[in-house]
């Protein structure tokens, strides 16, 4: 049938490295194998809670991670809402397209940008803040700034695409709820508060719910692109610390096990948001 | 709403077009910043003179960018990953997507096989086991590891066997009658029919390849290997001017760098800035077509 390749495909780069999870409960010795490697059972996740940086990188995840999603919520929903009150056509089309250009360059294009523009010593932002007589900001190096540097240039890379969805929800609005709260005698503001807001909410409540699965994603390529041992302490995440531990120092069971843990608590998450927005908002995957 | 207009309203409208005149620039300005530093001299550069217009115009840059032949290698290794990445991806995708949105009548598994590759959205082996993969299977430094890992592309069947699932049943059962088998009825009435879903997969499987890094810095051990943003990866961010003090004397070297940098990425920025005001067109469509069903 039609189906076999793409599901033999899936197989291999899917469900064998599943079985590759045995690895977490084992001492894993290349040479050996998968197959020839002593079973150490659940060592490698004792070795994991007893590690020191380990609350720190869970709690470095969820924070970056949540701060994201609610920002990611917020700044589009009322740039749609703006936008929305533009009339002419080929004003929003164009504010569209341009905001919308971060989202398709790479990360690693964005920080190689981001890099440059945040120089302490010689960047655009730190120049426009020494003419109000800040001193220059180390935006990349300093823990105190690492995380909302990267929620905010995660927004700035991110909103675009949002505020498109949400203005299409927005043209969905039936024309007559206005009319009928104008007569009413409600204002703009009311408007936007009693009309639009509720009629956006469906498309709302399905973003929030499918973004709760996403929490233990904070974002890889970003972050790896961005920080340095510097930031180690408010920037290193889970995906982040299993790339330095599994493929940097080659300690394989123990970044699997971190991993397993990560992709279990996922999964959770991952059942939990679809099945939510399927009850709330009648979403269904297929 | 047009006539007797405010005064608040008026002042409101005004500050609204101000505001997004001015988000909409910050969007736009790293990318022409960017730009001009990489027209701009090497020393004005690295004097910081370099905002939003070339200081000394030159393209000197552009000359050191493509005269590097790693630079135009790691250029040819992305281009080839995504001709050969999009044409295996979109075939898998089209494919794969025909059977699975057969009703159970007539085809009695779907939602079991449907289920087995959405699982893959919900679960997956984590980064270790998944580079043995690779590994055992000799894809190490060849083109394909960069191919087949992500070929199958489970959102993008989904868009597409919903969209598939819309078109009218009538049409399928024609072409049956005319005669035709499932392979023939595929690729002479869905296919062509599908054009704006496939259109679109297709052009966000075009950036996805160009813009991916990780694997290729994960699977291929030789730099002469790596893809364009690989390579840059290593290039510019690796090359961690961030931790240089100011006031050193190595920052001055590296500075006059700085064109150059700009040069390569925005070579490399180049592709997806042409084609994305293309892609939005179809992207709205896109996302309507995968949240609303019936």
């Amino acid at each position: 049938m039609m189906l076999i390749p793409g599901l033999a495909m899936l197989i291999i780069f899917s469900y064998i490295p599943m079985a590759g999870i045995m690895m977490a409960f084992q001492k894993y010795i290349p040479n050996r194998g998968l197959f020839g490697s002593p079973f150490i059972g659940w060592s490698n996740f004792k070795l994991l809670l007893e590690y020191p940086d380990i609350g720190r990188i869970f709690f470095n995840t969820i924070f970056i991670a949540f701060m994201k999603i609610v920002a990611g919520l917020v700044v589009p929903i009322t740039m749609a809402i703006l936008l929305n009150e533009i009339a002419r056509e080929w004003v929003k089309r164009t504010f569209q397209t341009l905001v919308y250009l971060p989202h398709f360059l790479s990360w690693v294009l964005l920080s190689g940008i981001l890099i440059d523009v945040l120089s302490p010593s010689s960047g655009i932002v730190n120049q426009v803040l020494g003419l109000f007589g800040a001193k220059p900001i180390f935006f990349l190096g300093d823990n105190a700034w690492f995380p909302y540097v990267m929620v905010i240039s995660d927004v700035w890379k991110e909103f675009g695409f949002g505020t498109i969805v949400y203005l299409a929800a927005l043209t969905g609005i039936n024309p007559s709820l206005y009319e009928a709260a104008e007569i009413d005698g409600a204002g703009r503001f009311k408007q936007t508060l009693f009309v639009t807001l509720p009629g956006m909410m469906p498309i709302i409540v399905l973003m929030m719910t499918l973004n709760i699965g996403n929490v233990l994603n904070a974002g890889f390529d970003q972050i790896f692109n961005l920080y340095s041992p510097q930031v180690y302490e408010s920037a290193d995440i889970i995906d982040t610390f299993v790339y330095r531990m599994g493929i940097q120092q080659a300690q394989f069971g123990f970044a699997t096990a971190v991993g397993l843990l990560k992709s279990v608590v996922s999964f959770i998450f991952m059942s939990m948001s679809y099945i939510l927005a399927y009850r709330v908002a009648n979403y269904r995957i297929f | 709403m047009t006539h007797n207009k405010s005064w608040g309203r008026r002042v409101f409208l005004v500050g609204n077009y101000c505001f997004l005149g001015f988000v909409s620039l910050l969007c736009l300005m790293p990318i022409i910043h960017i730009l001009s530093m990489s027209l701009s001299s090497g020393a004005a550069a690295s004097a910081g003179k370099v905002i939003l217009w070339p200081v000394e115009f030159t393209t000197a840059a552009y000359e050191n960018v493509f005269g590097k032949p790693e630079y135009l290698r790691a250029f040819a290794v992305s281009i080839q990953r995504v001709v050969l990445g999009t044409a295996f991806s979109m075939l898998l995708t089209i494919i794969t997507a025909y059977p699975l949105s057969k009703d159970t009548q007539h085809f009695r598994f779907r939602t079991g096989y449907a289920w087995i590759f959405v699982f893959t959205i919900l679960f997956n082996g984590g980064l270790i086991p998944m580079y043995l993969t690779v590994k055992s299977l000799g894809l190490i430094d060849s083109i394909w590891a960069l191919v087949l890992p992500g070929a199958v592309q489970v959102f993008n069947i989904i868009l597409l066997l919903n969209f598939y699932r819309n078109l009218p049943k009538e049409l399928e059962e024609s072409s049956r009658i005319d005669g035709a088998g499932h392979f023939k009825t595929l690729w002479k009435i869905y296919a062509p029919l599908s054009l704006p879903a496939l259109a679109t997969t297709g052009l966000f499987t075009i950036v996805g390849h160009w813009n991916s890094w990780f694997d290729g810095m994960l699977y291929m051990n030789h730099p002469d290997n790596y893809p364009l943003q690989t390579f840059l990866q290593t290039v510019i961010i690796n090359m961690d001017f961030r931790f240089i003090k100011a006031e050193n004397a190595e920052l001055m070297l590296k500075l006059s760098d700085r064109t150059s940098r700009a040069a390569q990425i925005f070579v490399a920025a180049f592709p997806i800035l042409i084609i994305y005001p293309f892609m939005q067109r179809f992207f709205i469509k896109g996302i309507v077509m995968g949240s609303v069903k019936e």
